[in-house]
């Protein structure tokens, strides 16, 4: 959307516009408190009935020098009266609380947006660490923005003269004195904020007072002063009936963890070392021991995955969460879990690579390496939650594949979709997939490697059970007995019910559905993962164009569902944007010998629905 | 399965069908032969036992024990082994490894088991060489072995398997040899009923690659000249009519000679639960031909057993957290209704 113009610098009362969706972004310094301001202005968003959509952004390290481009962190957030698929590709409204945050975020500003600066922060010496020569404020480097000045810092010691804070404490506050002023600017109250704080700071409630304090004399400022002279006001969104929560990617994947856990009857064991950006899921999963959930926090990557084994071994729900780099040490282990033939779920929340890469960025580069990168021919199902939300019931999935198939499976997440939240419409608790499992006990005629005829799965036989004794490891075995055998003709038979087994999984999952011309026709802007809400933004936004684009989003990649060649033979063109370097659409024209058009995206970003859209449009022609 | 079922077990319940396929006059037999005499005695029901291996000779001992058993990968067993204890308390979890997958490629895992405490009983066979790769110098190797892969003599200094364990706060050391049959079941036995991770090192023989490795102290001979049997409140005598003690001297341990009526005061008596390991650990570094070899329990000290702390953390929580459904877990924090 484009923000009205303000009127002139007359201190009347601000009109009240309407606007149907705006994007925000919060920037600072990583030591100001741009996640938690921007978590909460989502939250209140949320609470209100928008619908939203977020991007995080922060710097690898967690205190880069102060003032400087590296240390610059910023989150974003789009709210609308409507359903959105995406954080905006650029921001209508930009704070920065010094000059190096907006240096780093002023080229995305939409031409004619809103700047609000922190000027207490724009001098000669922080000029310096962000590089920059002369004061953006005032050399008319601004000229096509709105500029709304104000010392955060200032008003926010001025606000709290008569506590006893010291005066870094103090200026820890500023960053509420900055969601007051958006509050304010968007018609928002500060209620669920205040509430937060006082649950947060418990222990310490002159701190929640001051923050408060602060946050309540941003807002006021901003009544007082009609520093602005337009607010704005984003009415709720019209979603499905039911009942709402903001969630994040990891969140939901741990909830859906736990769920599954539930719905199967077996206790979760996640064994897990501490990466960016999976460790939420492993600090999420350590809170919820009431749900008799064991988390295992290894000496390393190996030893995680290697856990889980051991636990699934014994009966439990074994599941590993790491990153790139952790998946890598874990691809022995992840075949000995193969080889053995045990459930066991292995998360990984990509991010930029290769080696340690950009750990704090998103990306999709991981799908050939779990795919291919272990040794022997080893293929293990592989699926990809697609937005926040999704996590929840891509969890379940996985967990139903891994104890039906008795099988490793790898469920993909990234970044963007990790620390990304959106509004979900909470699922009741029958409705959620029965996952329960039969161990074997029967000991007449115990076979460990004996099949069920419809998976291929093996009896998960535990040890403790009476008259079940027998032996698994990861040398080749022989079909039906277990024992070890180098038997030339049993290794070739054993490696194709290995594969085989995961192929059947292809005989229950859904096809893949298109989206707009289901009949095929010129374009089909193909996904997985995280790009979904870029792809559907963009191709209802061609559509209503006129334009004939469809979409279809895969969440199985392996195998594939049945129907994919079909699909792709139906459409002209497929055009396939991957944030790596066309790792999916290797498979799919390996496959399927369709000549994918493959559009690649490695920038540690999501794409933009507008970069989308001109790659679209060169393929219509 | 009834307590007199259990009493009923014997050595052929725990031999599996496989045919064993070690080197002939591998020490790994007699090793198994005593755990399978042992596993009956300890009262528990044959489906109790898992046995948890790495890679190497050593580890392939699951396949000939008929209880269950888990071949796992290279130095991982302590890991795996890890897993399924924290979740099956209720079983009896063995894990065999030998001295290049505990202290080489696994060494991380074995002093991280260590350090924690968990319920395992872990024998780690050391035989000072690799094995199953024919024969390259291992980490307990002594400086100078010459293999293939060092035609010149290795240069690494050895790990001294118990030092490294009584570093890592193991609450339990112990050492015996493959062929010392009834101390090793004595041993075994100790280590079966003690609560936290229960190490043993457990000299073996490999007759191809690295033969008569600890003759210096299981030759017939040496045997009764160099095997100093530590016992918990018994001073430290060894030697032909024992003859000989440890005490403590200026500069350490040393050797004394104690003559017919020879006054034994200065004997050290050996207290295996002494809180501080500094005593085991002087003792763990006395090597043959100086010294003699230790054997025995070195340590057995009380400590809190992990996989019972993380349990009972689960339990408190459950506790204190009776209504926890997964409804309200789904409608947990901040929620609104669109109607
Ligand atoms: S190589 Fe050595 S350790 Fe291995 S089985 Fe043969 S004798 Fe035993």
């Amino acid at each position: 959307m484009t923000l009205p113009v303000a009127g002139q610098e007359a201190a009347t009362p601000a009109t009240l516009e309407k606007i149907s969706d705006v994007v925000i972004r919060f920037a600072g310094d990583s030591g100001d408190g741009m996640q938690l301001t921007g978590s909460q202005f989502t939250n209140t968003s949320a609470l209100l009935g928008n619908d939203l959509s977020t991007l995080p952004d922060f710097p690898a390290e967690i205190r880069a020098p102060t003032g400087t481009l590296a240390g610059v962190s910023g989150f974003q957030v789009r709210i609308a009266d409507h359903d959105i698929h995406t954080p905006g590709d650029v921001p209508d409204v930009l704070i920065a609380m010094n000059p190096a945050a907006l240096k780093a975020n002023i080229a995305d500003l939409k031409e004619g947006g809103v700047v609000i600066a922190n000027t207490d922060e724009f001098n000669v010496r922080n000029f310096k660490k962000a590089g920059i020569e002369t004061d953006p404020l005032e050399d008319g480097s601004l000229a096509g923005f709105r500029v709304y000045k104000a010392d955060f810092t200032t008003m926010t010691r001025r606000t709290l003269e008569d506590t006893d804070l010291d005066t870094r404490s103090k200026d820890r506050c500023k960053n509420l004195f900055a969601l007051g002023m958006v509050y304010w600017l968007f018609s928002r109250s500060i209620d669920t904020t205040v509430e937060w704080l006082k649950v947060k700071f418990k222990r310490k409630p002159e701190i929640a007072a001051a923050n408060i304090k602060v946050l309540k004399a941003g807002w006021n400022f901003c009544d007082i002063t009609q520093l602005f002279q337009v607010r704005y006001e984003v009415e709720k969104a019209t979603l499905e009936p039911g009942v709402y929560r903001n969630i994040h990617g990891n969140s939901a994947l741990a909830i859906g963890l736990v769920a599954a856990s539930r719905r199967s009857g077996l206790p979760i064991f996640l064994g897990a070392y501490p990466i960016t950006p999976a460790s939420d899921v492993l600090h999420e999963l350590a809170s919820y021991k009431e749900f008799g959930v064991t988390t295992f926090q290894a000496e390393d990557e190996i030893a995680a995955v290697c856990a889980s084994i051991g636990a699934s071994y014994g009966g439990a729900l074994g599941v590993t969460c790491s990153s790139g780099p952790g998946i890598a040490l874990k691809a022995e282990a992840m075949n000995l879990a193969l080889m053995v033939e045990l459930p066991l779920v292995v998360c990984d929340i990509q991010r930029g690579g290769p080696s340690t890469g950009l750990p704090t960025k998103t990306e999709q580069s991981d799908l050939l390496q779990v795919m291919f990168g272990r040794n022997g021919d080893s293929p293990v199902p592989v699926l990809s939650a697609s937005t926040p939300a999704d996590c929840f019931d891509v969890a379940m999935e996985a967990v139903r594949i891994a104890t039906t198939y008795m099988v490793p499976v790898v469920l993909l997440s990234d970044g963007y979709i990790a620390n990304g939240s959106e509004p979900w419409r909470i699922p009741e608790v029958e409705s959620l997939p029965d996952l329960r499992v039969q161990f074997h006990e029967d000991a007449e005629n115990f076979q460990p490697y004996a099949r069920n005829e419809e998976t291929l799965g093996r009896p998960w036989a535990l040890p403790g059970t009476p008259g079940l004794e027998h032996r698994v490891g990861g040398l080749e075995k022989e079909e039906g007995s277990g024992n070890i055998s180098y038997d030339p003709d049993n290794h070739e038979l054993m490696t194709h019910l290995r594969s085989d087994k995961v192929k059947r999984v292809a005989r229950e999952i859904p096809d893949l559905e298109v989206h707009g011309s289901p009949d095929g026709g010129k374009l089909l802007i193909l996904g997985w993962g995280s790009t979904l809400g870029a792809i559907t933004g963009a191709v209802n936004d061609l559509r209503e164009q006129g334009h004939d684009v469809s979409r279809a989003h895969m969440r199985y990649l392996n195998p594939f569902p049945s129907n994919v060649g079909e699909v792709l033979s139906r459409f002209e063109t497929v055009l396939m944007p991957e944030m790596n370097l066309g790792q999916l659409s290797l498979l799919l024209r390996a496959e399927y010998l369709k000549d994918i058009k493959s559009y690649t995206k490695v920038q540690g970003k999501p794409f933009a629905k507008s970069e989308l859209v001109a790659k679209a449009l060169e393929h219509l022609g | 399965m009834t307590a007199t079922e259990t009493l009923e077990l014997t050595k052929k319940d725990f031999q599996s069908d496989q045919e064993v396929r070690w080197c002939p006059g591998c020490g790994d037999y007699a090793i198994l032969s005593a755990v399978q005499a042992t596993l009956p005695e300890l009262g528990l029901p044959k489906e109790k036992f898992v046995v948890v291996s790495g890679i190497g000779c050593s580890s392939r001992f699951p396949y000939y024990m008929n209880t269950y058993g888990f071949h796992s990968i290279h130095g991982r067993a302590p890991a795996v082994a890890t897993g399924l204890k924290m979740t099956r308390p209720d079983l009896q979890v063995w894990v065999v490894t030998g001295d290049g997958d505990a202290l080489s490629i696994g060494g991380n895992h074995f002093i991280h088991m260590l350090r924690r405490n968990v319920g395992l009983k872990v024998m780690l066979f050391n035989n000072r060489i690799y094995g199953l790769t024919k024969g390259q110098y291992s980490p307990t190797s002594e400086i100078g072995k010459r293999t293939k892969s060092t035609p010149l003599g290795s240069l690494d200094a050895p790990f001294n398997p118990l030092s490294v364990a009584l570093g890592t706060g193991a609450t339990f050391v112990a050492r015996s040899v493959d062929i010392f049959q009834p101390h090793l079941k004595s041993v075994l036995k100790r280590a079966a009923a003690h609560e936290g991770t229960a190490f043993i090192e457990i000299l073996q023989n490999c007759n191809i690659f690295n033969d008569k490795a600890f003759s210096g102290v299981t030759d017939k001979a040496a045997r009764s000249e160099n095997a100093l049997y530590v016992e918990d409140g018994k001073p430290l005598i060894y030697g032909k009519e024992n003859r000989r003690g440890i005490r403590r001297g200026p500069a350490g341990l040393e050797v004394v000679e104690l003559p017919e009526g020879a006054d034994e005061s200065e004997i050290i008596v050996w207290d295996e639960a002494v809180r501080s390991p500094s005593a085991a650990f002087e003792l763990a570094q006395l090597q043959a031909p100086e010294f003699p070899v230790p054997l025995g329990v070195l340590r057995a000290v009380d400590r809190p057993v992990y996989e019972q702390q993380v349990i009972g953390q689960i339990r408190e929580r459950e506790e204190a957290k009776k209504d926890a459904s997964l409804e309200s877990l789904l409608n947990s924090g901040d929620t609104w209704e669109v109607s």
